[in-house]
C-alpha cells in the first residue's frame, strides 16, 4: 500500500501536536497537523487518513472539565465521520488530554461495541487526581490486553505522565467488571517489576490502576501517559546512568505498532 | 431572556476534592469550628432557551454523568445536625472568566442560538458553629481574593449584575500650564502618574510651548512611557558614586557597566542585544535563540495566582514579540518569599501570608505555563522574611527564531493590527503602579492593576502567529505588556508616527473610556504592522482559528502620535517628546563597606546535625513539590530534567533541552542568586551569582565560550543613596564578571522600589536581589552529565580552591549569623577552571559533576550521594584550601565559588589529573556501596557520618506539602 497517513488533530489549547507529529513520522507515517475547524468544514478529509490522533494538551483550557469542551465539539460536529472511520477498520489514539476527550465523547471504553460518541451514556470518566494536583512523573505500564493493536502484550513500558485529571472512575462496580472482563484495559500502572502499588506507582489513584483503555475493536485507545515523550534515549530520566541505550525507546513502540498494523491490515 | 442557575456537585461516593482542599486551607488558619466543607460549581447563564435545553446543558456539558450531580436552580443544603453557612465567590465585574467563554462556545455547538452571558462562581457550604469573626477571616484568607472576587453569604443572595454601563464620550483636558510645583506634585499623585516634579515640569514646559493644555490620554501616555518600569530611568541615569570615600562618576549607569561588557566583548554570535523584547544569540545554522526574564512582583503580592500567571504569560510574549516572533521552548521561574511557616500574627496588615502567596504563585505559573505547552525547566526559590510584603516572581522564557527573522521594521502605510485577547479594565496603571512602593492600602486602591490571564487565548494566538510569520504576512510585531497599546504602538511607531482609532479596539465589555482603552494592560494581546496588500489574508488566517485580529490604525510618516475616538482627536504627541523628552537625571549613590565580623569558631567533633539542618533549610530543601507540578517535558525536548538520579529526585544543576527534532545540539539553562552575600557586599554577591550560574551550566556540559547572561535587579527605593549605592556595586560586578568569563549580557530588567510601608509607618525593604540567568550551548547532548553519583568504586575529585569564606553562608545562617568573609571570585582562575572542566566532560572523563554552592562541600557531597543512592567516603586531606582555611567547619561549609565535585572512573584517573594539573584540585575520596556519607577531617577524625536516607529525608521533608 501507499504510505500510512496520520492526522494529528489540533484545537485551541492542544500542545503536544508537534512532537506527536514528529513521532509518527519517525514511525514511518506521513503525519499532518490539522485544526479541528478545517476538519469540521470538510470531514471527508478523514478518508485520506488511516490513523487519527488526539494529542495531549489543554484543549479549551480544561474549562468545565479536561477534554469536555472539545468532546462536546466532536460529538456535535463529527459523530458520523468518526463512527465511519472506526467502522472502516482505522485507528484512533488519544493521549492524555486526547484520552480525556475520547472518554468524554463516550467513544471509550465502548462496552456495547457501537463505536459511536454518546455523551448521555458514559460508563467511565477521568477525574481529578487523588493528590489534588497536576503532576509530571515517570511510571511503568503493564499491558492488560492482547487485543489492542497499539499494545505489545509482552512489553512493559516506562513513560511519563503529566496531568491533573487522570484518575479513571467507573459508573459502578458492574461497569468496572465489564471493562476488565471485556479486555478493555490496555495498560495498568505497576512498579518496575510489574507489581501494582499505591502512589506514586499509581500516580493518580486510578481505579484498578488503569492507565489506558481500548474499545471493543482494539483499534481505538486512550492513554494518560505520554509515549511521544520517550522516543529518544536522552529523554529517559536516567539515561546518564543507563549502560544499554540501543533498543527501541518504550514510547516509540506504540507508534510503530500502529503504523505496522495499518501497513499489514489496511 | 431568562437567568438559569446550574449547580454542579460531586456525586455521593466520589471525593469532593475542592471541598476537602478548602477544609485544609481553613485548618491552616487554625480555625477548628468548621467541621466539613462541600463544594459546588455555579454557572449563571442568561439565555432564551427552555428548561429542557437547560437540562441538556447541565447533563451533557456541565456535569460529568459518572461522578457529578447537577441542579437546575439551587442545590439543597446537606441535612444534619450541623449548622450550615452558604458562601458564594463571584468574580468582580470586568474580571476575565475563561470558563464562561468556553461554555458560551460549547452551547453554540449544542445549538443554542441566543445566549446573552455566562458567569461562573464557586459555592461552599461550611458546616459547624462558625463565629462571624472566623467567617470573616475565612473569607479573606482562604475563600476569596478581595482584589478580583466578591464573597456573597446567605442562601438566596444574588451576585451583582453582569452588565456594565455604556460609555458616554466626553473629552477631558487637564490644565497644567498654570500649576505651581506643589500642585504639579499633587496632580501626579492624584492621577497615580508616579511622575516626579522634574518630569511634571518637563511636561508643563512642553504644553506651554505648544500653547495648550494636555488631555488626560496625553498625560497618561507620558506617564506610561516614562515610568520606571518602561523607561528604566534609574539605570539610565548619571551617577555620582561615593564608594568607601572614593568618588566615581557614570554618565549612564547601564551603558557603562552591564551593557559596556557586551560591547567590549563584541561577540559575533550575539545577534540582537538590549535592543528588542529579548536578547538573541546564534543557536545553530539557520536558527537563533532568544531569552528574556521579567519580574511580576507587585501584582503577585496582591493576587499571587493571577499575578504569577500573567507574569509567565507576559514574559512568553517577549520572545513572541522579538524580531518577527520566536517560538517559545522553555520557561524558567525563580521566586523569593518569606518563610512559609511564619506566624499569622507576624504578617503585616494588607499583606497575604507567605504560604498562601507561595501556593498561589506556584499554581499561577503551573496553570499558565502548562496550558501554553511550554516546559518549565529551571528555577529556584529563595526564602527571607524581608520578602514578606514584596515577594519576587521572576519569570523567564526562551524562544527559537529563524536566523532571517531576527529583525523587524514597521513601514509607513502599514496597518496597526491588534491580535489576541480583548481589552478590558484589567491591569490599568500596572506599569506606573509597579514603579512605586506599596503600602497597606494598595490591596484596595490598586486592585485594578491586577491582571487576569487566559493561557488558551495566548496559545491560539501563538499558533497562528507562527504560521503568519512563516508566510511573511506582517512587517513587525511586538507584545502588549506594561503600558498596553500605549507602549506597543508608541514603540513600534517611534520613528514613523501613527494614528489610532481607539473605538475600533475590541472590548471585553462596554464602559471603557478612550484612555482606559489606550493604557489597559489586558493580557494576551500583540500588535503587528501589516502591509495593506497582506491585511485581508492575515485577518482571514487569524479568523480561521478563532483568533480576533482588528485593524485599529495606521503608521504614518510625520512622527506624531495621533489618537482619535469616533473621529474626534483626543490626543496628539510628538514621538520625539514621548521617547526622548524625559529629562536625564543625576543621582547620588553611596557605598560604605559595613563593619562586620565573623562569629567565633565552634569546635565540634561531629557535624552531622549541621549537615542535616542545612539540608532542611528552606533554601536548600528539595523543591520537588513545586517542580512536579510543572510540565517540564512537553515538546519532548528534555535531556536533563530538573530532578535526576537513581529514583529521579536529586537536584540537577542546570536543565538541558534539545529543541530541534533533527539535531543533537542542546541548550543549557541555569541561574544564580545569593541575596545573603549582598548584605556583606553586593559586588561579591553579583560575581558569586554569575559564577554560580556559569558553573551550573558547565556542570551539565555547556560550552564555556557560548554563554549568554541576563540580569534582573530587584532593589528597594533607589532614591536613597545607600540603596542605590549597593545597586551600582552590583552593576560594576556585572561588568567585571562578564568580561572575566567572556560571557556577555544579552538582556536585563530592573524592578526597583520593592518596599512596603506598614500601617504604623515602618518600612520593609527587600534585600538587594540580583538574579543572574544564563544560557549556554551544548554541542552534543549525548555528552551531557548529571550530578548523581553513578557507580561504587569511582574516584571523587574536587576542582577549585576552598577558602575560609563562611560569610553569608547557610552554615552561619542556621545559627543566626551573617559573618564577614563573603565568597570572592578569582575571575582568571574561575574562567580557566570552567574551560578545563568542559574539556574533561566532552572527553568523556566525567561520570558525574555537581557544583559546590549553598551549604558548601558537605551539602554537595550529600546531594550527590543520595541522588545516586550510593555512599561517599571523603577525606579533607585531599581538599585544596587557601592558607587561611584551617577550620574544619570552613572546609565543610564554606561556599567558596568556582568549585566542582567530579566523579571519575579509576581508568580515567591519569587523563583527568593531567588535564587539571595547573588548577587547584584534589582527590577527595571515592563512591562506595555503603549508603553512608562519611567525611574525615585533616586529622582523620570522622566529622560527618550519616546514612543517605536520613540525609535525603531531611532534605525532602520541609517542602513536601
Amino acid at each position: 500500500m501507499e504510505q500510512v497517513k496520520a492526522l494529528v488533530l489540533r484545537a485551541a489549547g492542544v500542545n503536544c501536536d508537534v512532537e506527536t507529529e514528529y513521532t509518527l513520522q519517525s514511525a514511518g507515517a506521513a503525519a499532518e497537523r490539522i485544526h479541528i475547524n478545517r476538519l469540521i468544514e470538510n470531514p471527508t478529509m478523514l478518508n485520506n487518513f488511516q490513523i487519527l490522533v488526539f494529542p495531549g494538551g489543554f484543549s479549551y483550557g480544561d474549562d468545565v472539565a479536561a477534554g469536555k469542551i472539545l468532546a462536546n465539539q466532536v460529538v456535535h460536529h463529527l459523530t458520523e465521520p468518526l463512527h465511519r472511520f472506526v467502522e472502516q477498520g482505522k485507528l484512533i489514539l488519544g493521549i492524555c488530554n486526547g484520552f480525556q476527550v475520547l472518554i468524554k465523547t463516550g467513544l471509550l471504553p465502548d462496552l456495547d461495541g457501537r463505536a459511536t460518541p454518546d455523551m448521555n451514556n458514559m460508563p467511565a470518566t477521568l477525574t481529578d487526581n487523588d493528590s489534588g494536583k497536576y503532576e509530571d512523573r515517570w511510571v511503568y505500564l503493564q499491558p492488560g490486553t492482547t487485543r489492542c493493536v497499539f499494545v505489545d502484550p509482552n512489553r512493559r513500558l516506562y513513560v511519563p505522565v503529566a496531568h491533573g485529571e487522570g484518575k479513571i472512575v467507573t459508573r459502578d462496580a458492574e461497569t468496572l467488571e465489564r471493562i476488565k472482563v471485556g479486555g478493555h484495559v490496555a495498560f495498568r500502572y505497576v512498579d518496575e517489576n510489574g507489581k501494582p502499588g499505591a502512589f506514586p506507582i499509581n500516580p493518580n489513584g486510578s481505579t484498578d490502576d488503569i492507565a489506558a483503555l481500548t474499545d471493543s475493536t482494539g483499534r481505538v485507545m486512550g492513554m494518560m501517559p505520554h509515549p511521544e515523550r520517550f522516543v529518544r534515549w536522552t529523554q529517559h530520566p536516567r539515561w546518564t546512568r543507563l549502560k544499554q541505550k540501543d533498543g527501541t525507546p518504550d514510547g516509540m513502540t506504540i507508534f510503530n505498532n500502529a503504523v505496522n498494523y495499518v501497513r499489514t491490515h489496511l | 431572556m431568562r437567568q438559569w442557575r446550574i449547580e454542579i456537585t460531586s456525586k455521593k461516593g466520589f471525593p469532593d476534592v475542592y471541598g476537602k482542599a478548602m477544609l485544609g486551607s481553613i485548618r491552616e488558619l487554625a480555625i477548628t469550628s468548621v467541621e466539613n466543607v462541600f463544594f459546588a460549581r455555579v454557572y449563571l447563564i442568561e439565555a432564551d432557551f427552555d428548561e429542557a435545553f437547560a437540562g441538556r446543558v447541565a447533563r451533557e456539558l456541565l456535569a460529568d454523568p459518572v461522578c457529578q450531580d447537577y441542579f437546575i436552580g439551587r442545590s439543597s443544603v446537606p441535612v444534619g445536625p450541623s449548622q450550615a453557612t452558604l458562601v458564594e465567590v463571584h468574580l468582580k465585574s470586568g474580571v476575565t472568566d475563561p470558563v464562561a467563554e468556553s461554555v458560551l462556545a460549547a452551547m453554540k455547538d449544542m445549538g443554542a442560538a441566543n445566549v446573552q452571558s455566562v458567569r461562573t462562581a464557586r459555592k461552599y457550604v461550611l458546616l459547624g458553629n462558625i463565629s462571624p469573626d472566623e467567617m470573616q477571616t475565612i473569607s479573606r484568607r482562604a475563600l476569596a481574593n478581595d482584589c478580583i472576587e466578591t464573597v456573597i453569604c446567605g442562601s438566596d443572595a444574588e451576585p451583582p449584575s453582569a452588565h456594565t454601563k455604556p460609555y458616554e464620550f466626553s473629552l477631558t483636558h487637564i490644565p497644567v500650564r498654570d500649576l505651581n510645583d506643589e500642585q504639579l506634585t499633587q496632580l501626579s499623585k492624584r492621577k497615580d502618574l508616579f511622575l516626579n516634579l522634574t518630569e511634571m515640569r518637563t511636561i508643563q514646559d512642553y504644553f506651554k510651548r505648544i500653547g495648550r493644555e494636555p488631555t488626560d490620554i496625553e498625560l497618561e501616555s507620558l506617564a506610561q512611557t516614562w515610568s520606571e518600569h518602561c523607561g528604566h530611568k534609574t539605570f539610565r541615569s548619571a551617577v555620582d558614586m561615593e564608594c568607601d570615600g572614593k568618588a566615581i562618576h557614570f554618565n549612564n549607569l547601564l551603558k557603562e557597566t552591564v551593557f559596556k561588557a557586551t560591547q567590549d566583548l563584541n561577540k559575533d554570535w550575539c545577534i540582537s542585544v538590549f535592543a528588542d523584547n529579548a536578547g538573541v544569540i546564534e543557536f545553530e545554522n539557520d536558527t537563533a535563540v532568544c531569552f528574556k526574564v521579567e519580574t511580576h512582583n507587585h501584582p503577585s503580592a496582591l493576587d499571587p495566582y493571577g499575578g504569577a500567571a500573567t507574569g509567565i504569560g507576559g514574559v512568553i510574549r517577549d520572545p513572541m514579540g522579538t524580531g518577527m516572533g520566536a517560538k517559545p521552548v522553555a520557561n524558567t521561574d525563580i521566586f523569593c518569599f518569606a518563610r512559609p511557616d511564619m506566624k499569622l500574627s507576624e504578617v503585616p496588615k494588607g499583606v497575604l501570608h507567605p504560604r498562601r502567596i507561595m501556593k498561589g504563585v506556584v499554581s499561577g505559573v503551573r496553570d499558565y505555563g502548562n496550558r501554553m505547552g511550554i516546559p518549565t525547566v529551571n528555577g529556584a526559590i529563595y526564602f527571607d522574611d524581608r520578602y514578606i510584603a514584596n515577594p519576587l516572581v521572576f519569570c523567564g522564557n526562551i524562544g527559537l527564531i529563524p536566523r532571517d527573522k531576527c529583525f523587524k521594521h514597521a513601514r509607513t502605510g502599514d496597518y496597526v493590527v491588534v491580535v489576541g485577547g480583548r481589552t478590558g479594565r484589567d491591569g490599568i496603571h500596572g506599569a506606573t503602579f509597579s514603579s512605586g512602593e506599596m503600602t497597606h492600602e494598595h490591596e484596595d486602591i490598586f486592585s485594578h492593576a491586577v491582571q487576569i490571564g487566559n493561557a488558551i487565548t495566548e496559545k491560539k494566538m501563538l499558533d497562528v502567529m507562527l504560521t503568519a510569520r512563516d508566510k511573511n504576512l506582517y512587517n513587525a510585531i511586538t507584545d502588549c505588556g506594561a503600558g498596553g497599546l500605549s507602549s506597543a504602538v508608541g514603540e513600534m511607531g517611534e520613528k514613523l508616527g501613527a494614528v489610532v482609532d481607539l473605538e475600533k479596539v475590541p472590548l471585553k465589555y462596554a464602559g471603557l473610556n478612550y484612555t482606559e482603552i489606550w493604557i489597559s494592560e489586558a493580557q494576551e494581546r500583540m500588535v503587528i504592522a501589516v502591509g495593506p496588500d497582506k491585511v485581508d489574508e492575515i485577518l482571514a488566517l487569524f479568523a480561521s482559528e478563532d483568533v480576533e485580529a482588528t485593524v485599529i490604525g495606521q503608521f504614518t510618516d510625520d512622527r506624531q502620535l495621533v489618537l482619535r475616538y469616533n473621529g474626534t482627536e483626543v490626543g496628539r504627541l510628538e514621538m520625539e517628546f514621548l521617547h526622548e523628552g524625559l529629562s536625564k537625571y543625576s543621582r547620588k549613590a553611596v557605598w560604605n563597606a559595613p563593619k562586620l565580623s565573623d562569629p567565633a569558631a565552634v569546635n565540634k567533633e561531629n557535624h552531622n546535625d549541621d549537615v542535616l539542618a542545612i539540608l532542611s533549610s528552606y533554601n536548600v530543601a528539595s523543591k520537588e513539590w513545586v517542580i512536579r507540578q510543572y510540565d517540564h517535558e512537553v515538546q519532548g525536548a528534555s535531556v536533563i530534567k530538573p530532578l535526576t538520579g537513581v529514583v529521579n529526585d536529586g537536584p540537577s544543576d542546570a536543565a538541558v533541552i534539545r529543541p530541534l527534532h533533527h539535531s543533537d545540539k542542546g541548550l543549557a539553562i541555569a541561574c544564580g542568586m545569593n541575596p545573603c552575600y549582598g548584605e556583606i557586599d553586593p559586588y561579591w554577591m553579583a560575581l558569586s551569582g554569575i559564577d554560580e550560574a556559569i558553573r551550573n551550566l558547565i556542570c551539565v556540559g555547556a560550552r564555556p565560550d557560548r554563554i549568554a547572561l541576563l540580569d534582573n535587579f530587584c532593589w528597594g527605593n533607589c532614591t536613597r543613596p545607600t540603596t542605590f549605592g549597593s545597586l551600582v556595586r552590583a552593576a560594576q560586578a556585572c561588568y567585571d564578571g562578564a568580561m572575566g568569563f567572556d560571557a556577555p549580557f544579552i538582556s536585563g530588567k530592573d524592578s526597583l522600589n520593592n518596599e512596603f510601608v506598614c500601617e504604623d509607618g515602618t518600612v520593609i525593604s527587600i534585600p538587594a536581589t540580583l538574579l543572574i540567568s544564563a544560557m549556554g550551548i551544548v554541542d552534543d547532548v549525548k555528552r551531557c552529565v548529571t550530578m548523581d553519583a553513578k557507580e561504587a568504586g569511582s574516584l571523587l575529585f574536587i576542582v577549585g580552591l576552598t577558602g575560609d569564606e563562611l560569610g553569608g553562608s547557610h552554615y552561619y545562617r542556621i545559627r543566626g549569623h551573617l559573618g564577614a568573609n563573603v565568597p570572592k571570585v578569582d575571575l582568571k582562575r574561575a574562567a580557566r577552571t570552567a574551560k578545563k572542566m568542559h574539556e574533561a566532560i566532552i572527553k568523556g572523563l566525567v561520570r558525574s559533576c555537581h557544583d559546590c554552592s549553598e551549604g558548601g562541600l558537605a551539602v554537595a557531597l550529600a546531594e550527590m550521594a543520595f541522588a545516586g543512592g550510593l555512599g561517599i567516603e571523603a577525606d579533607l586531606r585531599g581538599l585544596p584550601v587557601s592558607k587561611d582555611c584551617v577550620r574544619t567547619d570552613a572546609m565543610l561549609f564554606s561556599e567558596s565559588n568556582s568549585r566542582y565535585i567530579v566523579e571519575v572512573s579509576p581508568q580515567n584517573f591519569h587523563a583527568f589529573a593531567s588535564l587539571m594539573a595547573d588548577l587547584p584540585f584534589g582527590q577527595l575520596g571515592k563512591i562506595t556501596q555503603s549508603g553512608r556519607l562519611v567525611i574525615k577531617d585533616k586529622n582523620q577524625a570522622v566529622v560527618v557520618d550519616c546514612d543517605i536516607q536520613t540525609l535525603k529525608n531531611a532534605w525532602q521533608k520541609p517542602l513536601a506539602w
